[in-house]
């Protein structure tokens, strides 16, 4: 691990190199995905992408007391805040990848400016990345540049918004059923509300 | 002659064999499948999003709801996480009775994948042997936990209960004869543990009773040899873990190679296959449950000579004593908080894998110093699988289509999430 360690921060540079619970991170660029994975697997024998995934910053380290405690009351916490958070570097996409050969781990994580969802694909790289990417075009909305065939995956068919991203309810926006005059199934905006049991804290 | 033209075959999400809601759409020439476009996402119940919205042990249960048949691996990946950032130390039972109950787990799997592999492939009766001690298994979780599928009993710390000393018994019914009831009841009149030593030692014959329905069986052998055959490099290429991986002739399990819990205190051996068709999947599964019937074994013999704690004391993040909570101050405050509040996990981010049945099952946790979580992701196994169907099938007829989903082992809630 500490070989490994020092292997990456050479190659990639030290402040690119995080340790933390016995976990290797490697932050990279969006634009050097291509370059760094192929390295990556070519001479740090990563063979196996195990997990690609999207994750989106926006209320990072947000907690529903904020604010005026005393004028609202318990009332307050029971609805989940809209964010101000303002963020350049709201999404972000994280590799995780295992060598069997020597039997390490490596987490590899872009940043993506909001602007510029895009980042390039790695399924020619590591083949098992097509559906991992087609989720996170799904949830998050990231577009995956060089990527044959960026349909949605876990949705329903014709599914408005990425459910993920921290700006999307939680009880959805539309709710099905079926219309007996019309003979089909119609979409209407959710009639429950939105309810938070227990709020979010941050306690150091 | 006319000449045929491709056409499509829209297989499920309603088929039996599609093991859940699959639904395949198969382009076919004559009875050979050109390409294999399976749309999933049938299942799919927002568990990431949800487990962002609640505190962490609430979440828990949704583990079990994932791969709806292996549930206690899939919360030993989630609670080993959380114990990870927290920094907390599990007692030493309670990895022995995690580890017990992973490879109850896993032959609960492999059971119900050998039975309704036959099934697809037209062995019937694998089918009805297989559930018949899948049942013991289930009444083990039920009596450990009180549920018989989602047991919620891994704790953040340690497990939710000791192992109770008495096994329930079956009760009198007008259905049974006296005689038959004690039957029946014959090795349940001492502890769980007792009962689970009793399973141990009759499982070996049953694992040879399955073999010897299957493993020389013509039609078996004609279904499944040389069906999907998987390269080493394609395998690592694709995603693949567990059995998959291992059939294909890749040593790689997370047990032996990063070994959690006690696992490297315990003695057994991992198979690998050779040329990685569906057959050799298929003895590498078998030889896996007669591998986990030795760990269970050894788990036993350690449990029984060691008794002791089963859950941390840090009241921080596990619940107190029921008693200490009625005359303890300090007891109140705890439980209050956990159960109002919960707990918060420092800053940061993990991801923890375990050998679940199918694979690798991972969950990557990140926290922002909240109770809850900041994002989950969970890595299944079977959803890199199944996306490699495409490829597997290639080439291969329609019924063969059966067989590679049977071999790999799909099951929806934890590819829809």
């Amino acid at each position: 691990m500490k070989e490994l360690k020092q292997k990456l921060s050479k190659a990639f540079g030290k402040k690119n190199v995080s340790e933390s619970f016995n976990e290797l991170t490697l932050n990279i660029k969006s634009e050097d995905v291509l370059e760094v994975c192929q390295k990556l697997k070519d001479e740090f024998q990563f063979e196996i992408l195990m997990d690609l995934c999207g994750i989106d910053y926006l209320t990072y380290g947000e907690s529903d007391w904020n604010g005026n405690a005393s004028s609202s009351g318990f009332g307050r916490a029971r609805q989940a805040q809209k964010s101000t958070n303002q963020k350049d570097q709201r999404f972000g996409v994280v590799y995780h990848l295992l060598s069997v050969s020597n039997n390490q781990r490596l987490r590899v994580k872009a940043l993506l400016s909001s602007e510029n969802l895009m980042i390039q694909s790695v399924t020619k790289i590591w083949n098992c990345a097509d559906w991992f990417e087609r989720e996170a075009f799904d949830l998050f909305g990231i577009l995956f540049e060089n990527h044959n065939d960026l349909r949605r995956i876990l949705t329903d068919y014709g599914f408005v918004g990425h459910p993920l991203r921290k700006d999307f309810p939680l009880i959805g926006e539309v709710e099905m059923r079926y219309d007996e005059e019309l003979g089909r199934v119609v979409y209407e905006p959710v009639s429950i509300e939105p309810n938070v049991n227990v709020p979010r804290v941050i306690r150091k | 002659m006319s000449e045929m033209k491709n056409y499509t075959l829209n297989f499920g999400p309603q088929h039996p064999a599609a093991h859940g809601v699959l639904r395949l759409i198969l382009e076919l020439d004559g009875e050979v499948v050109e390409r294999a476009d399976p749309h999933i996402g049938l299942l799919h119940r927002g568990t990431e999003k949800l487990a962002e919205s609640k505190p962490y042990n609430q979440s828990i249960g949704y583990m079990d709801r994932l791969d709806y048949v292996s549930m206690m691996c899939n919360e030993h990946a989630y609670v080993m996480g959380i114990e990870k950032m927290l920094g907390i130390k599990v007692p030493e039972r309670a990895e022995y009775i995690r580890v017990m109950f992973d490879e109850i787990t896993r032959i609960m799997n492999h059971l119900m994948w050998v039975g309704t592999h036959g099934l697809d492939v037209g062995a019937m009766s694998v089918f009805l042997y297989a559930f018949r001690e899948r049942e013991a298994l289930i009444d083990c979780y039920e009596a450990v936990s009180g549920s018989r599928m989602h047991a919620t009993y891994y704790r953040p710390g340690g497990v939710y209960r000791d192992l109770p000393d008495k096994m329930p018994q079956y009760l009198d019914s007008k259905l049974r004869s006296k005689e038959k009831l004690e039957k029946i009841n014959e090795n349940r009149q001492g502890s769980l543990l007792d009962f689970i030593e009793d399973f141990a030692k009759n499982f070996p014959k049953s694992i040879q009773q399955y073999s010897d329905l299957l493993t020389d069986n013509r039609i078996w052998k004609q279904r499944l040899v040389n069906i999907a055959i998987v390269s080493p490099e394609r395998a690592m290429q694709l995603g693949f873990t567990g059995a998959m991986l291992r059939g294909s002739g890749v040593e790689w399990d997370i047990r032996k190679n990063e070994p959690y819990s006690v696992y490297d205190q315990l003695d057994f051996e991992v198979p690998v296959g050779v040329t990685g068709d569906c057959y050799d999947r298929y003895l590498v599964r078998m030889e896996e449950m007669r591998q986990s019937t030795r760990i269970i074994n050894q788990c036993v013999a350690w449990l029984k000579a060691n008794p002791g704690p089963v859950m941390s004391d840090d009241h921080k993040v596990t619940p107190p004593n029921r008693e200490d909570m009625k005359g303890d101050m300090e007891s109140l405050i705890h439980h209050f908080k956990l159960f109002t509040e919960g707990y918060c996990l420092p800053e940061g981010e993990t991801y923890t894998a375990v050998e679940a049945p199918k694979g690798e099952f991972g969950v990557y946790l990140v926290s922002d110093g909240a109770n809850k979580p900041y994002r989950v992701k969970i890595r299944a196994p079977g959803f890199a699988h199944l996306a490699a169907m495409d490829e597997m099938a290639k080439g291969h007829m329609l019924s063969d289509v059966v067989t590679i989903i049977g071999s790999q082992d799909i099951v929806f809630g934890e590819v829809d999430r």
